[in-house]
């Protein structure tokens, strides 16, 4: 089926195949930063913004994107241009390990930080509550969206 | 080198070499990189602990349109082998067979099959007819080696290649016994003795990417492999094990890996895609599901008997150690995982006898494997909270009973000589050593004693405990690392290394110690890791080695290179080499004169005496020097739920040199939440039919963000004159403190010990119960 949406900023038609759940189609179409981590929701590796709310794009069919604003790790920032200011404090604070939950947290944090720019260490840590990281133990990541959050404002 | 001495770009937290790539989600992980055409595995996996194949069908499958090859015991090459990326020759037991005619446990594997997707692939699984004759299995390692026990390996072609104890028809995978002085004498004649038992259990790794490989047949007979691996070579040996083909044929590719902590020491699935690869030309991609990677090796459940004594005034006298080790249905890491128990753990304390003694045995259970701490996790449990019982029946404070017992610099214990990879060890004095000052840093950042007791009637109870830890750092006269060094035009430089980056940092580390000694910047130096056709050897990454030995290794590689450069800056300016100096990109004279590296680096290429800089060093070591550290855990213990909240955790760590100070909290911090995680919520469960009942995220917990507390790493600066610029290693150590640091710190607060692990609630309510009706 057909399906409309605006990827990033820019509007995509793409075709979906029949059964295929959003993150399968992302990844066909080289968004590769959207990571397989369980297939049950349960990871967070998958996130996506969705009209900018964080989601899990394994539990979504590709139907579920129609008319929808999708944001990945490729749209937070210009092809050629500086680094979204959370993926710079994560490079900067040594919260990036592997890197495979990395953009799942980078989106969470940002959807965080849209709606609220001053979040306390607790509201930064109930909002990547569903992003699971086994390399950092949260530390440098909690730190690292203050960090943002803190320029952000500036 | 054995001076300290001031350095520029070690001892500095810069970024992650690949901290941005990774940030900004590019293609660099193994399933980003599929070609087109690729095909896609699945495996059928055993549903019974422990079956014969009466009858295996496979005709279905491979008549199903878009199924491009199937795999079983009947057309695969029966090679014995061990699945455990170890150097060879290997220490564990060759057991395993690419497809075997009896299945071992539930998880097994039967068949695999490669197809056009996914889903036909599942279809083709579901297609395949299975007839088996049940045999009885045994779950409980207690009971392996009771008589008339069934006899799980019972093959005639499992072996060992090294000479150690190997007892298959007893269910006996490695037996280890060893005594220094008279520990029965020692524990009879001193003031005090203690007596206790301690068991843990089952845990997963949970790399968030489970292990997944692309295998790609190439028009010149050649097989390319790229997967998520700690041990890329040891990948490729094994590999060319399997299919009987040399070595030469098969290249091997670490591309960005999501975690591994042990679990990818395994070669688990590369056997099966490059079988899949060779029989249909095609190249065949397989990612392990959320259920199996959850099943695909685990922690070795231990269950340890301790016994010491200690005088009225607190000095540690006799020690014994015995460990019974559940294996599972494969030996892999069998017996160096046990022989860690008592190497990585009883050289901590000063003893006068000492005896450990193990066995490790097959059950029908999953498979246990290597697992960050790698035995000394367990024993760590067993020993610390021992300490803990006895400072408190001598009435000494712990720490200050630590304080009196451990190792210092310039000591040794007889274990380091005893107990090796399997045979024996490799003595050595220790020799930085900074476990004092982690002690006295991290109790006086942590508030050891120095904070209001709760009243004892209150439901919410809380309580302060610690431990103290070592560790490794590489196997000593085992385990090698190679590194190459080549320089560019523009004095920069190409530095190539067998070393397994696996989110660690290995390759900023590395180019950190190569800028160093070559005095350029981190851009200067371009890393390629971990490709067996153009980089040299490397074990990989395990047993905590890579700073430490390959680190040397480069270190070795880039002084060659320095001298070098200093030779053809010599002949440029007419100068003996001994008065030129490497800085900030430069050649410097002692009389002012200098040359950038640019200017050297075409020289060589393209002017005069034209001659490739460029170098290879390996290293391997003669010792593996302890990093030590010490833990404190606050908990608040919920009498009537018996939940267990743990408020605050200090980990101070005696790393030697933190090159990367960063990176090197980053390695405690994880260690410390995966810790944390098997204290307190982490278990696999098996019903009793040997099936795992919570292989996923959600029924098997591992900590969020809302699961931790703060976690405060203190780094200790020491110099270990054996590491590069006095480094040691710091990986593994973290994940051993809070079994023990949080059970002794339960039983601060509410006056029980917890000698079975995890700490549930349920666990704790039974023990508060039980303390209760026996004070009545």
């Amino acid at each position: 089926m057909d399906l409309q949406l605006t990827l990033n900023g820019k509007r995509v038609v793409w075709q979906a195949e029949p059964g295929e759940n959003a993150l399968d189609l992302l990844r066909r179409h080289s968004l590769s930063s959207v990571k397989w981590g369980c297939g049950e929701g349960d990871c967070g590796a998958c996130t996506i913004l969705l009209d900018g709310r964080s989601v899990r794009s394994c539990l979504l069919v590709a139907a579920q994107l129609q008319g929808r604003e999708v944001t990945t790790v490729e749209g937070i920032k210009e092809p050629a241009g500086p680094p979204h200011p959370l993926q710079t404090a994560f490079v900067e604070k040594g919260a990036v390990q592997c890197g495979y939950c990395t953009p799942g947290m980078l989106l969470s944090a940002k959807a965080l930080l849209a709606s609220n720019p001053s979040p306390s260490t607790e509201e930064v840590c109930r909002a990547l509550d569903g992003n699971l990281c086994r390399c950092t133990g949260y530390q440098k990541i909690i730190e690292a969206v203050q960090l943002a959050a803190g320029r952000m404002r500036d | 080198m054995s001076a300290e001495r001031k350095t520029r770009i070690v001892g500095r937290s810069v970024a992650k070499s690949d901290g941005m790539e990774l940030a900004c989600g590019a293609p660099l992980f193994c399933e980003d990189q599929l070609p087109p055409g690729c095909l896609h595995a699945r495996v059928l996996r055993s549903s019974y602990a422990h079956a014969r194949i009466v009858s295996l069908d496979v005709a279905p499958a491979e008549q199903l349109e878009g199924v491009a090859a199937v795999l079983h015991h009947g057309n695969v090459p029966r090679v014995m082998r061990t699945t455990a990326g170890q150097g060879a020759p290997e220490p564990s037991p060759y057991d395993f067979t690419t497809f075997d005619s009896k299945l071992r446990y539930v998880g097994d594997r039967v068949a695999a099959v490669a197809a056009e997707t996914p889903e036909l692939a599942r279809q083709a699984l579901g297609l395949i007819q299975l007839e088996v004759e049940q045999l009885p299995a045994i779950i409980d390692a207690h009971k392996a080696q009771a008589p008339g026990a069934v006899v799980i390996h019972d093959e005639p072609d499992a072996r060992v290649v090294i000479p150690v104890t190997y007892e298959p028809q007893r269910n006996l995978v490695a037996h280890v016994d060893f005594q220094v002085g008279d520990v029965e004498k020692g524990l009879a004649a001193a003031d005090a003795s203690f007596d206790r038992e301690y068991s843990c259990h089952y845990a997963q790794h949970a790399p968030i990417e489970p292990h997944c490989a692309l295998a790609e047949p190439l028009a010149n007979g050649r097989l390319r492999i790229t997967t998520s691996t700690q041990v890329p070579f040891h990948v490729r040996r094994i590999v060319a094990q399997a299919l009987q083909w040399p070595v030469s044929r098969i290249r091997v590719i670490k591309p960005r890996i999501g975690g591994g902590f042990g679990a990818k020491q395994e070669v688990l699935i590369e056997d099966l895609v490059a079988f899949l690869a060779v029989r249909s030309g095609r190249p065949v991609f397989l990612r392990l599901s959320r259920a199996e990677e959850f099943n695909s090796r685990t922690r070795h459940p231990m269950h340890i008997r301790l016994r010491t004594s200690v005088s009225a005034k607190g000095e540690l006298k006799s020690v014994d150690m015995n460990v019974l080790s559940n294996t599972g249905a494969y030996g892999c890491h069998g017996l160096t995982v046990v022989c860690n128990c008592g190497s990585k753990v009883l050289p901590l304390y000063r003893w006068d006898d000492i005896r450990f003694w193990a066995d490790v045995v097959y059950t029908n259970g999953p498979v246990a494997g290597a697992y960050r701490g790698y035995g000394a996790t367990q024993a760590a449990f067993a020993m610390e909270v021992q300490m803990d019982e006895m400072a408190r029946a001598l009435g000494i404070d712990p720490v200050q009973f630590r304080l009196q017992n451990h190792i210092r610099s310039g000591e040794t214990s007889p274990v380091f000589q005893a107990l090796g990879e399997g045979g024996e060890g490799v003595a050595q004095n220790i020799g930085s050593n900074g476990l004092a000052k982690c002690l006295r840093q991290a109790a006086k950042e942590f508030g050891w004693r120095r904070r209001p007791r709760r009243q004892s009637k209150a439901i919410l109870r809380r309580g302060q405990g610690m431990a103290c830890l070592m560790q490794g750092s590489s196997i000593p006269e085992v385990d090698m690392g190679a590194a190459s060094i080549k320089m560019n035009e523009d004095g920069s430089f190409n530095l190539l290394v067998g070393a397994t980056d696996l989110g660690t940092g290995s390759d900023t580390i590395l180019a950190q110690i190569a800028a160093e000694v070559l005095g350029v910047e981190m851009a200067q130096i371009l890393v390629t890791s971990s490709d067996t056709d153009l980089t040299p050897f490397d074990v990989g990454a395990y047993a905590s080695s890579t700073t430490y030995l390959s680190g040397e290794a480069v270190r070795k590689a880039a002084k060659t290179v320095a001298g070098q450069i200093r030779k053809v800056a010599a002949n440029i300016l007419g100068l003996p080499v001994r008065k030129l100096s490497l800085a900030e990109g430069q050649v410097v004279a002692a009389d002012g004169q200098s040359l950038t590296l640019a200017r050297i680096g075409a020289s060589s290429l393209y002017e005069k005496d034209q001659n490739q800089i460029g170098a290879f060093a390996s290293h391997t070591t003669q010792k593996s020097p302890p990093p030590f550290s010490a833990h404190f855990a606050e908990v608040e213990v919920d009498t009537e739920t018996g939940l267990v909240r743990v408020l605050d955790y200090v980990a101070a760590v005696d790393c030697g040199t933190a090159i990367n100070p960063a990176l090197a909290e980053g390695q405690v911090e994880g260690a410390v939440a995966n810790g944390l995680g098997y204290a307190l919520i982490e278990e696999i469960k098996l019903d009793e039919r040997g099936r795992l009942r919570n292989g996923s995220f959600r029924e098997y917990k591992i900590p969020s963000t809302l699961d931790l507390p703060k976690i405060r790493v203190i780094l200790v600066p020491t110099y270990e004159a054996s590491g590069p610029y006095g480094a040691k290693s710091v990986s593994e150590i973290g994940i051993n403190g809070p079994l023990p640091a949080i059970a002794n710190a339960i039983f601060d607060a509410v006056g029980v010990r917890l000698r079975q692990a995890p700490f549930t609630p349920e666990k704790i309510l039974a023990a508060l119960k039980a303390a209760e009706q026996e004070s009545s």
